[in-house]
């Protein structure tokens, strides 16, 4: 029993759930809920365990069956994979426990953490994969789950998003396994640490070029960069609210901004020409994303708007490359998945009871129902940058990192979209839960006490984020991912080294 | 070189078929083609010329013999092209119960 033998878990056991609980589920009534849960806790302590691995022992390899890389699979922890799965697995507990009240209302509970669990897998195999065709098979166990979960409730505008969304997915997911075929027949390695070897050597010509556009189409797709964003609005909104925060919190980080970076600075290598597009993508998306929320009324559509924004601030930092910017892109990173899923809980915590989405149609509901009205304020607030809220901390680094380098344009057009942002979240707060209470909304009451819990302990994390940026949890967890970026392609020899 | 060419051209008809059909049908019949497209190219990048199957046997020494890997990772990608088209299919046939048409014209109430 070596410290590497944890790295597996992280996709071993929800697979293992996924596969039980469709089995017992039907017999047992109580058995989804609990296996659910209690997988998704033992993942978010082992995620955490897995930060203290990295900052005791530095890099630590896996080899799948015994088999030596760059000949056999690897699986690599380090400080990025680690931050990563702290922010999959712990948002994922948090978003099962709301679940087990949520998902009441469908029929079937088994089925649904059956697909939340092979989502989990998927994405964690993302995460911990060193090897370029065992990430795009996680990808699209992952993607192929998704495209189920958002059709979840067979409703026809679902199935109608789940429809495009399944298409596009597909097509991006096509682009990347291109993608991957040009670097294996120029390399004639999967191995991620040996392609970044292998390409340093052969040096990069116009096929590294034509791998970059085809990943840059085909993971920007996955993370909703704004000339493929055209899915998203229709897909988050459409799941079922925990799904829709799943994909919005952690779905479209991990499939697509981890992806990017790790390929771009890990593998490929940054050069000045992917870091400016990859700039313009970011700011694009970000203006473009709140643009078109700010003029939306239906709760989930705006927040599935400012999640392309956000994105786009996450992008922007990491695209521009310097140690400041990757900290301020990898701490919105996780800032914007924790207030992210809090927003898409609240905004289903507000269809459970009062039934409605349209803003037009909400109005009081602070009054009827504190907890969801306390949260969201909260969450509105950490979007919008209100001091001294996480969310404040990190775009404050990022666009502080953009004066620095001397990108003034991108600095102004990242505090336009930051007030634009904090105008449409008034609005939300206003018509959902300050205005008079409407006749028709009388009768309505609190959600019950495990989706208040799930709710409260996001708000909770929301408030302190600002801690993440003192003391030891900065090194260990932030400093270590900014680091895994910055080390660009030394990452093969540091992952040589790793094996053992 | 005519080959790779083929395989363009098969890409080419599945992104056509995706973008340009209007029936639910034949937009995944298009993600199906533009599937076996990038298949048959993984296939073709293993090819070496004169090469032989690469099977090991004691007598005989092995001079020239095609990349095994891609067979094998082609194949994954099958499988996972299988998972997709069935869904693909099932959300189809949900969405005709629902609408009872496969025009996706008529299939738009998300909107904005």
């Amino acid at each position: 029993m070596t410290a590497s033998s944890i790295i597996p878990l992280f996709v071993a056991i929800p697979l293992a759930g996924a596969f039980i609980t469709p089995l017992i589920g039907k017999k047992v009534k109580w058995a989804p809920d609990v296996i659910g849960n209690s997988l998704t806790f033992v993942l978010a302590v082992l995620s955490i365990f897995s930060v203290m691995m990295v900052s005791s022992s530095g890099t630590i390899v896996y080899s799948v069956g015994g088999w030596m890389p760059p000949v056999g699979i690897a699986m690599v922890l380090d400080g990025l994979t680690s931050f990563m799965l702290v922010t999959v697995n712990l948002l994922a507990f948090i978003i099962a426990v709301f679940s087990v009240n949520y998902m009441e209302k469908f029929t079937s509970k088994a089925k649904f953490y059956c697909l939340f669990l092979l989502m989990l897998a998927g994405m964690n195999g993302v995460l911990i994969s060193g090897d370029m065709f065992n990430l795009f098979v996680f990808l699209e166990i992952a993607s192929v789950a998704s495209y189920a979960l958002v059709a979840f409730g067979t409703e026809r505008y679902e199935l109608e998003a789940a429809f495009k969304y399944a298409i596009m997915g597909t097509v991006g997911s096509l682009f990347v396994l291109l993608g991957i075929v040009f670097l294996y027949s120029y390399t004639s390695t999967l191995n991620m640490a040996d392609m970044a070897q292998v390409l340093m050597q052969k040096g990069g010509g116009n096929i590294v070029l034509m791998v970059s556009a085809l990943f840059i189409m085909g993971f920007g797709l996955k993370a909703a960069l704004v000339p493929f964003h055209a899915w998203l609005p229709d897909a988050h909104p459409s799941a079922p609210a925990p799904i829709s925060a799943m994909l919005s919190g952690v779905l479209i980080k991990s499939l697509g901004v981890y992806a990017l970076c790790r390929i771009f600075f890990n593998v490929i290598g940054m050069t000045a020409d992917i870091s400016s597009i990859l700039m313009f993508l970011g700011a694009l998306s970000m203006v473009v994303g709140v643009f078109l929320a700010i003029g939306q009324w239906d709760f989930k559509r705006l927040l599935a708007y400012h999640s392309i924004s956000q994105i786009g601030y996450v992008v922007l930092g990491i695209g521009l490359g310097t140690p400041l910017g990757i900290f301020g892109g990898l701490f919105h990173l996780f800032n914007h998945s924790v207030f992210k899923s809090l927003l898409f809980l609240d905004s289903g915590a507000v269809e459970y009871s009062a039934g409605t989405r349209d803003l037009k149609k909400m109005g009081g509901l602070a009054e009827k129902m504190p907890v969801t009205g306390t949260t969201s304020l909260i969450a509105s607030m950490s979007i919008a940058g209100v001091p001294p809220f996480n969310g404040f901390w990190s775009k404050l680094i990022i666009i502080i990192a953009l004066v620095q380098a001397g990108r003034h344009g991108y600095a102004f057009w990242a505090v336009v979209a930051s007030v634009l942002t904090l105008a449409s979240f008034a609005k939300v707060m206003k018509y959902a839960f300050f205005d008079k209470l409407k006749e028709q909304l009388k009768q309505i009451k609190e959600v019950p006490i495990f989706m208040k819990l799930s709710m409260s302990a996001l708000a909770l994390i929301c408030l302190f984020g600002g801690l993440l940026l003192v003391g030891a949890v900065k090194i260990d967890f932030l400093d270590k991912a900014t680091d895994v970026l910055l080390e660009g392609t030394k990452y093969a020899a540091i992952v040589f080294k790793g094996i053992g | 070189m005519d080959v790779y060419l083929l395989t363009l051209v098969l890409f080419s008809i599945g992104i056509y078929c995706i973008v340009r059909k209007r029936n639910v049908i034949k937009t995944i019949i298009g993600v199906i083609i533009l599937e076996y497209a990038v298949n048959l190219f993984f296939i073709l990048s293993a090819y070496r010329t004169e090469g032989r199957a690469p099977i090991f046997m004691q007598e005989e020494e092995i001079v020239n013999m095609v990349d095994p890997l891609p067979h094998a990772l082609v194949l994954t990608a099958i499988v996972i092209g299988l998972a997709t088209t069935a869904l693909l299919v099932g959300i189809a046939m949900r969405l005709y119960e629902k609408y009872g048409t496969f025009d996706i014209t008529k299939i738009k109430e998300l909107k904005g």
